[in-house]
């Protein structure tokens, strides 16, 4: 038997947008002028594109860099797509699929660590009835863990598309916070 | 540099500083087992399948990436290194799609060749094979992940070699893999159809779009015409695959064999690289000329007849597409004549004749699906085959090739003059260009030959000729696209010294084609050029303007070079790819 022909269609995950023409409309001009603010507040310099897409994820809808927008980075920096590629499916922090409306990532980092992320990370999963890493089935919700994100002074903190909450100590503050990001991501405590 | 003493299996060699275990060994006849490693690339040391045993150290040591040092003592062929390898090898197949019997590099693949090696058939680890969808939507190359090993070769070829970047690692860990970005078909990538990667890899992993059944089909069919041109290049590579030395010239061979399968006429490549030569030339005189009145000519005028590296400069230069020369390539100059002036010439309907090539190259097959290389209302080429691809045909028509009897071309494009031969090597058609530009210019016969300045394997050449008293033609000649590449950016700066440009897009020129046979190596590459020289120098006719058969056509039917008809049939235009 043809192993391969049972496989064909059974791809690793990850590969469902394959072969679909990228011409979503994602890259509008707005977006396309953060981006290029993005890029300019790292110099354009290429060593430093981990820094650039991971910002540029956070302000793109489903927080992932679809192909239009690594064609553009890569245009603007004079790099190969492939190579551009090459990075965001190297970091698990960056994601060359669609992850969801809404991601929302507690920090892990040390001072996160020493005041209660544990217990920030268990009320997460406990709301959103998932485990970290994980999407809601409805594609709503998405949580991961992430480095330090420049949120110590309010720790334990959390990140909704990009938009900080902290200090969060209780499931009631987390309710709270995500509460307030659906009605308008007023930030901070 | 210092030689190294050390032993390698019991025996004492020397070897200069800085040689790795791996080519020591073959010093000392043992060929250490190798996936990643190839003799033209970078070190990549990512398949660990050539440890060694090295003494005093506890660890293995990968052979292709461990320099010798005084005193080094290696065991190539221990216990515990059998073992290690059989279980690389074992973890490879339980993801590896084995179906050998149908695949095209059964018989020529190194995985394979591993596997006996190792006494491993089947693994009774499970056949879950996880891999991206097949590849097969270009009219040149298709990739199956399912057999790729993840070696990194091709990567290699196609970012170090060529920088086309289009093939990349991706992902990391279970999800490592080798596609290009986004896993996108290399169609809708700027894959320029080179085959630089299906030529090194080591598996059936990318292989050339198989277009044997179609021809065999054209050759069944009594309706059809079916003729057959063969390029400059195969001629000496074709041998390699029936275990003849490398570089051999086989052109007799090669005819007959045609012949055999059933060809109805068999034609040299040669013939209408000639022709090419007549145009080109000719366009390059008249931008001189221009030049020359003051006016303002697109200058250096660049080759057009490496279909890679059109593909190439459409998609990444297309600012400099007025520098192309218009000529088309021999290939498809010949499939123009053959569905006109040929179908003339034996009142037949161009739709009766099936014109197939045999080329070095996978991109030539993307070039003749071309929607604008149509003729007298029909493809030009209907279908494209590469010196593997013929050589499979043979071997399934059970032809014994080293012992076939040499045969010749059939007439009228038979004859093909030496300069025809050498454009299969890098240099060839700017020295075949100069042969021609030389005596039309200055109507004196030209007594040296020879351009040695461009030739030779370097991946950027420079001449100045001088022609009659007044012109000094300044000539530059890349091979391999990275080198294409230096030679676009000085133009598009305003920097370019030069009057004309030749580039191959693979390393070599077609010599070094994505088509040839597997494991073409620059040694072979450089036997492959020896032997076209000696072609040329063989032959009794050495330059374009003199083939007899070329003369006659433009006395009998095409009338001037870039006369009218020569517009209409043998030249063409570009367009951007874009992305
Ligand atoms: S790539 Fe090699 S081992 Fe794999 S199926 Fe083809 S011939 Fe067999
Ligand atoms: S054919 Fe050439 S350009 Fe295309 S993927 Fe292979 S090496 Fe790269
Ligand atoms: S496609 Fe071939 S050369 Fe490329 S990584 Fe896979 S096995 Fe190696
Ligand atoms: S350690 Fe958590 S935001 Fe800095
Ligand atoms: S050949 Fe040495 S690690 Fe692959």
């Amino acid at each position: 038997m043809n192993a391969y022909v049972t496989n064909t269609s059974n791809t690793h995950q990850g590969s469902d947008s394959l072969y679909k023409p990228a011409h979503t409309t994602i890259l509008t001009p707005e977006l396309m002028v953060q981006i290029d603010s993005i890029l300019e507040r790292f110099a354009k310099d290429p060593t430093r594109l981990v820094g650039m897409l991971l910002d540029i994820q956070d302000i793109t809808p489903k927080q992932y860099l679809p192909k239009e927008i690594a064609v553009y980075v890569g245009e603007k920096l004079d790099l190969p797509l492939s190579r551009v590629y090459d990075v965001i499916s190297f970091y698990e922090a960056l994601s060359d699929v669609p992850r969801a409306d809404i991601v929302i990532q507690f920090c892990d980092s040390v001072v996160c660590k020493v005041v209660g992320s544990r217990r920030l990370k268990e009320a997460l999963e406990g709301i959103l009835d998932i485990k970290t890493g994980e999407t809601t089935k409805d594609g709503k919700y998405h949580l991961e863990a992430a480095p330090c994100f420049g949120a110590c002074d309010i720790s334990p903190a959390i990140r909704v598309n990009g938009v900080v909450y902290g200090p969060l100590k209780t499931e009631e503050d987390v309710r709270d916070a995500l509460a307030r990001y659906e009605k308008g991501g007023e930030a901070r405590a | 540099m210092k030689d190294i003493q050390l032993t390698i299996d019991h025996k004492t060699i020397q070897v200069p500083e800085g040689t790795t275990v791996l080519e020591a060994a073959k010093k000392v006849a043992v060929n250490i087992p190798h996936l990643c490693y190839h003799p033209d690339q970078e070190i990549k040391a990512n398949c660990r399948i050539c440890v060694v045993e090295v003494k005093g150290s506890r660890k293995l040591s990968a052979a292709c990436s461990t320099r010798v040092w005084e005193g080094m003592e290696v065991l190539t062929n221990t216990r515990k290194v059998r073992d290690m390898q059989r279980g690389i090898l074992e973890l490879m197949l339980a993801n590896h799609n084995q179906d050998c019997l149908k695949c095209h590099r059964n018989g020529n693949c190194e995985l394979q060749d591993l596997c006996e090696r190792f006494n491993i058939s089947r693994t009774h680890l499970e056949d879950a094979v996880d891999a991206l969808p097949l590849d097969n939507t270009n009219p040149s190359l298709v990739r199956d992940s399912s057999k790729c090993i993840k070696c990194g070769r091709c990567v290699e070829a196609c970012q170090n070699v060529q920088e086309v970047h289009v093939l990349t690692h991706s992902h990391r860990s279970t999800r490592f893999n080798i596609a290009p970005a986004y896993e996108m078909p290399l169609e809708d990538t700027l894959c320029v159809f080179c085959g630089q990667c299906a030529a090194v890899c080591p598996t059936g992993a990318i292989v050339e779009k198989d277009d044997t059944d179609l021809v065999w089909e054209a050759i069944e069919d009594p309706s059809k015409h079916v003729i057959v041109q063969v390029a400059p290049a195969v001629r000496v590579a074709l041998g390699d695959a029936f275990g003849l030395p490398k570089g051999e010239i086989v052109t007799g061979k090669t005819v007959a064999a045609l012949r055999r399968l059933g060809f109805d006429q068999v034609f040299d490549t040669n013939f209408t690289a000639d022709l090419t030569i007549m145009e080109e030339s000719h366009e390059l005189l008249s931008r001189l000329s221009q030049l020359s009145k003051g006016e303002k000519p697109v200058l250096p005028m660049v080759t057009s007849c490496s279909p890679g590296w059109i593909n190439y400069i459409e998609g990444v230069y297309d600012d400099l597409l007025d520098h192309l020369s218009t000529c088309k390539s021999p290939q498809q100059m010949f499939g123009a004549l053959s569905k006109t002036y040929y179908a003339e010439l034996k009142g037949l309907a161009p739709s009766d004749i099936f014109t197939v090539s045999v080329m070095p190259c996978t991109a030539k097959k993307y070039e003749a699906a071309r929607p604008e290389m149509t003729s007298g209302g029909v493809r030009e080429v209907d279908a494209v085959l590469t010196t593997r691809e013929l050589a499979r045909m043979i071997g399934s028509a059970g032809i014994e090739f080293a012992e076939i009897e040499e045969e010749t071309f059939d007439t009228p494009f038979g004859i093909g003059s030496g300069a025809g031969a050498i454009f299969g090597a890098t240099g060839g058609v700017t020295e075949a260009a100069l042969r021609t530009a030389y005596e039309v210019v200055t109507g004196e016969e030209l007594l040296s030959l020879e351009f040695k300045e461009v030739r030779g394997l370097e991946g950027i050449k420079e001449a100045e000729v001088a022609i009659g008293d007044e012109v000094v033609l300044r000539v530059a000649v890349a091979n391999g696209l990275s080198n294409a590449k230096t030679l676009m950016l000085q133009i598009r700066r305003g920097e370019s010294p030069y009057h004309f440009i030749e580039i191959m897009a693979c390393p070599g020129g077609c010599l070094g084609g994505g088509g040839q046979p597997i494991r073409s190596t620059n040694d072979v590459r450089e036997k492959r050029m020896d032997a076209l020289y000696k072609i040329d120098e063989a032959q009794p006719i050495r330059k374009s303007h003199k083939n007899p058969d070329v003369l006659k056509l433009y006395e009998t039917w095409l009338g001037e070079p870039l006369g009218h008809k020569s517009h209409e049939l043998l030249h063409t235009h570009y367009h951007s790819r874009g992305k």
